[in-house]
């Protein structure tokens, strides 16, 4: 018995100790993210390194996240929001607070909200993926828009349900107008598409043979490749033209207005914009998003943002947040989510 | 009739319960803010045509998995507790282990099976397996993660039938197909109804197989309405009709129930078995093909994937102990929780208490989400400091599976007779002490299974999850979830195995259990 109490009170020492001991120089960031742990998680130590500034990140959806985050409301224990998509954020953007305009200025104009409460981190790109053992780079048509000829009948993969389309069909609409976006829909319709959850198990099936070529962001080509081999037969056609289907968009982060911890939360957003965070994409990550940090190139293989922007339709992305009910709404009366 | 203890309810029980009770409607409370809030937008979601389209679609999958799960779960229930079918006891396990399998890897490892360019067809080298997406693959794979339910509970209380009853109605000159059909089956007519609203509820609640088979379920819907991000309402009213559609099952079960109890059985013995003869090999095909589709199947998909990815990485022990820690706490909270709650409904028949124990199902079949965002949002704004700690996961836990919990709490109650209870409140013990020194020894069984179940079930929860656990406290499901959400199915492999025989052992406890619990008809 008297061993344990003494057990009991060393234990109760020691724990006071390492409770003194954090209160004296750590500080915590707490930040929700929509991004893939497997993807990012790197990008979190190095900032830990760097500053001393301890990282508690919640991982989840990117909009679950965000509605988790408006039931919070200033209760948030969030600093930081990290997101996969524009929408994400700017579901929330009244919770957030404006950014520094040094790190606004990292990244060009389109690729941040117009009000700066929050700013991409990465670039993705849209693309067609096609199955090489079926398609020549060439056969792969140029635009979307002929996605609804005949030929590609029951050959077309594509995820309604999935923020990223969701981004690139609000691009269509700001791009082309309404009625275009929907004669579209309604035609690519006919042609019998085959529809997924998500990305990965398009660029999987299109992999497999089960469909010729799909609708996804550019990097998820890598993540299969690093699953199934780098010799799966499968490859990235970037749109040539001013194409909805070069669309750029990007993931991105914001500080929470109610957080206790501001200059910490400003430190990591102007940290994931660093040079050295920016390099990460080209350098380790395996799914190769595109810096958007001027005079840092993206993996080989992959167009720059230079390259990129001659493409795609002009839209701003800090618009997508409030466009994309308007978007729900159309896929829903089109068919793809009903 | 139950024969209750009667009487006034003692505070000290009724007070839990109602407290118990009115936790688990908080989700409920919820949706109404939320759905209120959107004035005659709400009106304008529930009036749609799609709304109704999701309601007869949903329902469709609902009567569908559960007759399914009904009729296998049944059928291999009586075959291995009263034939002579051989190795019984090894059917008995290897059929309830598909509990263990979360739904979301069932219909994993059903796509990688037969899905388009699945294993199978590599197998089988031929072009085309009929369409897996959609109505067939979702009931299939849902089927999968629920006949267990209806199995292990029908299972233990074919255990616990009086043999003489089957023995006085053959001796009485009915054929043994009688017998079954007018003895043995109303005996454990509330036991498969226990089972098949455990059933019910889940394929109503479940998200994950709906969304990877693609079949508009009306969790489906609600997921993607909360992508909508600026308007919670639509999500919050197609939840409500998701309550409604519970609710109404929750009548059909009730009305079904037959009140039984009965004393318990004077001597504990097997009855005599029924000789299969020439049906011996069809009931072994149709075991063979109830565990090589539903176990082996899954099993086999999981090593293969297992086999690309074994190399890399070490074994998620912390993970393993995070769920087995939730789980566990969760398992114990529920059983309290169940208690009160179930001795007043089978003890205390009053029209109030029936509703207090069925409205503690209302909840259940709402996706894991809905909860979740509910939780976060009374636990941030009126309880902080119990936001993302391990009290609000179990809290959340307890709020989807009560009902399990319920259901092996109560079935064991229903088999002791109150004469036992009465017996100790006339020889001067209060209520409490009579609960705690007799109802409870007695029912412990009923208690420990239904603990179980709930324990199961929290280890391959996910969505609420996700959002409510601790920061950085990883369990395998999420881990899982962080794996198979860039593709790297040969890495989830591991945890989903882990998982898999961690909750082994319960399954095996179980499905051994043999439960008072059967009451003589009528």
């Amino acid at each position: 018995m008297r061993r344990m109490v003494a057990l009991a009170a060393i234990a109760a020492a020691m724990a006071g100790c390492g409770g003194s001991d954090e209160a004296d120089d750590s500080r915590t960031l707490t930040v929700y993210s929509g991004r893939e742990e497997e993807l990012v998680a790197p990008l979190f130590d190095r900032f830990e390194e760097e500053t001393g500034i301890d990282v508690e990140v919640r991982y989840g959806d990117s909009a679950e996240l965000a509605a988790t985050i408006a039931e919070e409301g200033d209760n948030s224990p969030a600093d930081v929001f990290f997101a996969q998509d524009p929408g994400s954020l700017g579901a929330v953007d009244e919770l957030l607070a404006k950014l520094p305009s040094t790190t606004l200025s990292r990244v060009a104009d389109d690729l941040r909200d117009s009000e700066g409460r929050w700013v991409g981190t990465s670039g993705r790109a849209r693309v067609i993926v096609y199955n090489t053992d079926a398609l020549s780079e060439d056969e792969v048509p140029d635009s979307v828009y002929d996605l609804t000829d005949p030929e590609w009948k029951g050959r077309v993969g594509l995820a309604p349900t999935n923020a990223s389309f969701h981004a690139f069909v609000t691009a269509m609409r700001l791009d082309a107008g309404e009625e275009r976006t929907r004669r579209w829909l309604e035609d690519l319709k006919e042609n019998d598409p085959t529809f997924y959850e998500k990305n990965t198990p398009i660029v999987e099936a299109t992999a497999s043979g089960e469909i010729d070529l799909g609708l996804v962001n550019h990097y998820y080509l890598y993540l299969v490749q690093a699953e199934q081999g780098s010799d799966a037969p499968i490859a990235n056609k970037y749109l040539p033209f001013d194409d909805p289907g070069a669309l750029v968009s990007v993931a991105g982060a914001g500080v929470l207005a109610s957080s206790d911890d501001v200059d910490a939360a400003e430190r990591f957003v102007e940290f994931l914009l660093s040079d050295e965070s920016q390099r990460f994409y080209t350098d380790e990550a395996e799914e190769a998003e595109i810096p958007l940090v001027d005079g840092i190139d993206p993996k080989e293989g992959v167009p720059s943002l230079d390259e990129l922007s001659d493409r795609g339709p002009d839209v701003d992305l800090s618009s997508f947040g409030g466009e994309l009910e308007r978007t729900l709404e159309l896929l829903n009366e089109t068919g793809y989510t009903s | 009739m139950i024969g209750g203890a009667r009487g006034r309810v003692p505070l000290s029980l009724a007070l839990p319960a109602l407290v118990t009770v009115a936790l688990l409607l908080l989700p409920l409370v919820y949706l109404v803010l939320r759905a209120g809030s959107g004035g005659s937008r709400a009106w304008e979601v529930l009036w749609r045509r799609s709304t109704a389209e999701l309601l007869w679609s949903t329902g469709l999958l609902v009567v569908g998995v559960t007759a399914a799960s009904v009729a296998i779960g049944v059928t291999l229930a009586w075959l291995v507790t009263r034939t002579d079918l051989p190795g019984r006891r090894i059917w008995a396990v290897a059929a309830t282990l598909p509990l263990v399998i979360p739904s979301y890897v069932a219909a994993f490892c059903l796509l990688g099976a037969f899905g388009p360019r699945g294993l199978a067809q590599q197998l089988l080298g031929v072009d085309r397996l009929p369409e897996l997406y959609g109505y067939a693959g979702a009931s299939a794979a849902l089927t999968l993660s629920t006949y267990p339910y209806v199995l292990l509970l029908t299972s233990a209380a074919l255990r616990g039938v009086d043999p003489a009853l089957e023995e006085a109605a053959r001796g009485l000159g009915r054929t043994p197909f009688a017998t079954f059909r007018r003895v043995t089956l109303p005996a454990v007519r509330p036991a498969i109804g226990a089972g098949a609203l455990l059933v019910a509820l889940y394929s109503l609640s479940d998200f994950g197989v709906v969304s990877l088979m693609r079949y508009d379920a009306l969790t489906r819907a609600i997921y993607l309405q909360y992508r909508a991000l600026f308007d919670r309402t639509p999500a919050a009213v197609l939840s409500l009709v998701l309550v409604a559609l519970t609710l109404v099952v929750l009548v059909v079960e009730g009305r079904s129930r037959h009140q039984t109890h009965r004393s318990s059985p004077g001597v504990a013995r097997e009855g005599r078995r029924f000789a299969l003869g020439r049906w011996k090999v069809p009931a072994l095909a149709f075991c063979s093909l109830v565990v090589g589709l539903f176990l082996l199947v899954p099993s086999a998909v999981l090593v293969y994937w297992l086999g690309r990815g074994l190399d890399e990485g070490e074994l998620p022990w912390r993970e393993a102990l995070n769920s087995v820690t939730a789980s566990g706490l969760a398992a114990a909270a529920a059983a309290l929780a169940a208690l009160p709650v179930a001795t007043l409904a089978l003890r205390y028949p009053a029209r109030w208490t029936r509703l207090l124990e069925r409205l503690s199902f209302s909840g259940n079949a709402l996706p894991g989400i809905v909860i979740a965002l509910s939780l976060v949002f009374f636990a941030a704004n009126y309880a902080t400091p119990l936001y993302q700690t391990l009290a609000l996961l179990v809290f959340a836990y307890v709020v989807r599976f009560l009902p399990q919990a319920l259901a092996g709490v109560e079935s064991a109650l229903a088999s002791v007779s109150p004469r036992v209870e009465e017996a100790s409140r006339a020889l001067g013990r209060g209520p409490l002490r009579t609960i705690a020194t007799v109802t409870v020894p007695i029912v412990r069984p009923g208690i420990l299974a239904g603990a179980a179940l709930v324990f199961l079930s929290a280890m391959k929860e996910l969505p609420a999850t996700l959002l409510l656990r601790p920061i950085g406290f990883d369990t395998l499901a999420t881990d899982i979830w962080r794996l198979t959400s860039v593709g790297a199915y040969s890495r989830a492999a591991i945890p989903a195995l882990i998982l898999i025989a961690i909750s082994a052992p319960f399954v095996y406890l179980l499905s051994t259990r043999r439960d008072p619990a059967a009451g003589d008809p009528g």
